[in-house]
């Protein structure tokens, strides 16, 4: 297992429509996707376990991506990995935000 | 003629006892210690259960239920988890262990002191079925006790054997051994010493809940989420 | 206009959660943001879940209160460890002091985590002590099976050990997985790729026929709500005289099925006419076999 820690500037603007959402299971191939609102002063806080090692890197600019995508701030993200394939990363990320805001940019 | 091992160990438990050895490797009768009557039921030399014991075992049950109210049981474990075949599953095998398993339960909870003792073997579902069921489960010097053999679950798993072994050593929840099984509050104790010493204080201890295997594995260090998250639960925590 | 169906089999657990609980009733305790994981995967370089594989709380059933557990098939098979097995029994226990109309237990799961074997195991023998405490008390247990992993291991004595089971014809209840019994006993006595000897063993059907699950319900979150909800606050109480019925009911079963070796022979022996097509009839014609549920559950 690999752990991963980013701390990455925030987006101000999405009123969220629940305090946390969770997508996913943790199995072969997937991954949960747990969003909580916090008091970051704008900022987002991300933790991601991985079975997969050696991609600090691409999860960066993923969820990178993801957060300027939706516009999140204040926001803890963390993730539990069992191996996900790039396709089902984006996917619960974006049903994760999409959940969380409401599906209301 | 040698005694069959489970009659030297009612030997040594017991002033005198009239124990008879049934099908499918189920004994059933009576022992007296002190002067005071023990109801004995259990299985021997390994025993596979699977629907007939299980059967049997829980009549045995039912007859001190109904015929000596309040008096002490102890359940002789030793078996090689459930049987494994096809007339098992078709007959409902979980069912029929589940009977025999709230059969004891009741007897715990209607006065009669229900104490187990492994002897030989326990594995998995067969130490479910019968161990788990009594207020109080102790293993004998040498017993053992397993969920699965290293092998199988090396490839069950997916963790190298090496590997596994390894993590025997620190992992109490891991580790076949009755040792691992007493440190997280599975087992309440190994009788050391002078079996029928063990078996008098196991009748009259008692414990101060209804399932006290959380707490002692929480006390010894081998178990130590599962009274927390489950207290935790019970209160609604996060709700 | 029928209602749309949403299928209890491929849906997660909290999306079963969703759909048997009334809306917006569901309270979870001990939510995914307490992350209360596993203390024995990280060790074993296996990701852990932020619930353990298994969401417990209070919710509503057509308006009446239940508590609830719902195990994660996705997760390590709904596979039971501490963390996970002290939810279902903490769950359990919390029934003692609020006294619920009912404690469903939404089981889909292979038994114990071999990961952390032996609290595993302890644990579901704790948690079917659990059940039985809360049946002495007089709260109706109901346990629901119809997802991917089926319920096998020592949790499928803990179904048993409930008041009520609710099936659905997608749901397998047995002690043993087909694949152990052919690794140990051989294909010849367990050919675990006959998809169809594994439904004709362990399947709802076979163990509705068999008595040992009370309701077979399609496979549709909607239909598994109906049948629990008939089953809420109607506990068996467990006496002795229960306890003798249940031990001459069980003898008679192996009395009478003696010798078969198929869920077909012992359809026959029951009485069923063409008992070769029970693997095909639809879910009503199935059950014009049988007593209804309400009949049965008297």
């Amino acid at each position: 297992m690999e752990h991963l820690e980013f701390d990455i500037a925030g987006w101000a603007g999405v009123n969220p429509a629940r305090d946390h959402v969770l997508v996913g299971v943790v199995g072969s191939g997937n991954l949960e996707v747990m969003i909580e609102r916090a008091e970051l002063a704008g900022r987002c806080a991300v933790a991601i376990d991985t079975s997969i090692h050696g991609f600090a890197p691409t999860w960066r600019r993923v969820v990178e991506d993801f957060l300027a995508r939706h516009r999140l701030g204040d926001v803890r993200v963390s993730i539990n990995d069992g191996g996900a394939t790039p396709a089902v990363v984006g996917l619960r990320l974006d049903q994760a935000a999409a959940e969380y805001t409401g599906g209301v940019r | 003629m040698i005694a069959h091992p489970t009659d030297r160990l009612l030997d040594a438990l017991f002033e005198r006892h009239d124990v008879r050895h049934e099908d499918n490797m189920v004994i059933a009768g009576e022992g007296w210690l002190d002067g005071r009557a023990v109801a004995v039921i259990g299985t021997t030399d390994r025993a596979f259960i699977g629907v007939e014991t299980a059967l049997a075992l829980a009549d045995h049950v039912l007859a001190v239920l109904r015929d000596h109210p309040g008096r002490p049981i102890l359940l002789i474990v030793d078996n090689g988890g459930q049987r494994l075949s096809r007339w098992d599953e078709l007959m409902g095998n979980n069912g029929v262990i589940a009977h025999l398993t709230t059969c004891l339960d009741f007897a715990r909870r209607n006065g009669h002191r229900v104490v187990g003792v492994v002897h030989g073997l326990a594995v998995s579902g067969g130490f479910m079925a019968t161990g788990m069921a009594t207020a109080a489960c102790h293993a004998l010097p040498g017993a053992e006790l397993r969920v699965m053999v290293p092998d199988a679950m090396a490839r069950i798993t997916r963790i190298p054997l090496d590997r596994l072994m390894a993590l025997f050593e620190t992992q109490p929840v891991l580790a076949p051994g009755a040792e691992n099984f007493v440190r997280i509050g599975g087992l309440h104790g190994v009788w050391e010493g002078d079996p029928r010493e063990g078996l008098r204080a196991a009748l009259d201890a008692t414990d101060p809940e209804d399932d006290p295997r959380r707490r002692l594995g929480a006390e010894r260090g081998g178990r130590g989420r599962a009274a927390d998250v489950a207290a935790l639960v019970r209160a609604g925590a996060g709700a | 206009m029928r209602p749309a169906r949403h299928s209890y089999y491929e849906a997660t657990a909290r999306r079963r959660l969703a759909g048997l609980l009334d809306e917006g009733s569901f309270r979870e305790y001990c939510p995914p943001t307490m992350r209360l994981t596993s203390p024995h995967l990280p060790a074993l370089g296996v990701p852990v879940a932020f619930d353990d594989g298994v969401a417990v709380g209070e919710g509503r059933v057509q308006g009446r209160p239940v508590l609830v557990a719902a195990q994660e098939g996705g997760f390590m098979g709904g596979a039971v460890g501490e963390v996970h097995g002290a939810k279902i029994t903490g769950l359990l226990e919390r029934a003692l002091d609020v006294r619920p109309d009912g404690v469903v237990l939404l089981l889909d799961t292979g038994g114990v985590r071999l990961h952390e074997a032996n609290a595993g195991l302890i644990a579901m023998g704790e948690i079917q002590r659990a059940v039985l405490a809360v049946r002495h008390a007089g709260v109706s247990v109901i346990a629901a099976i119809g997802g991917r992993n089926g319920c096998y291991g020592g949790m499928s004595m803990v179904a048993r050990s409930c008041d009520r089971i609710v099936m659905s014809e997608e749901g397998r209840l047995s002690i043993s997985g087909p694949e152990v019994i052919e690794t140990v006993e051989g294909i010849e006595e367990f050919d675990s790729q006959d998809r169809a000897l594994v439904w004709r063993t362990m399947g709802g059907k076979h163990r509705r026929l068999l008595g040992e699950a009370d309701a077979l319900v399609p496979d549709d979150i909607g239909a598994f709500r109906t049948a629990i909800a008939g089953f809420l606050d109607r506990p068996r109480p467990i006496t002795l005289d229960a306890l003798m019925a249940e031990q001459a009911r069980l003898a008679a079963r192996l009395e009478r099925f003696a010798g078969c070796r198929d869920g077909v022979e012992v359809w026959e022996r029951l009485g069923v006419a063409e008992p070769k097509r029970v693997p095909d009839l639809g879910i009503d014609a199935f059950n014009a076999l049988l007593p209804s549920p309400a009949e049965a559950a008297e």
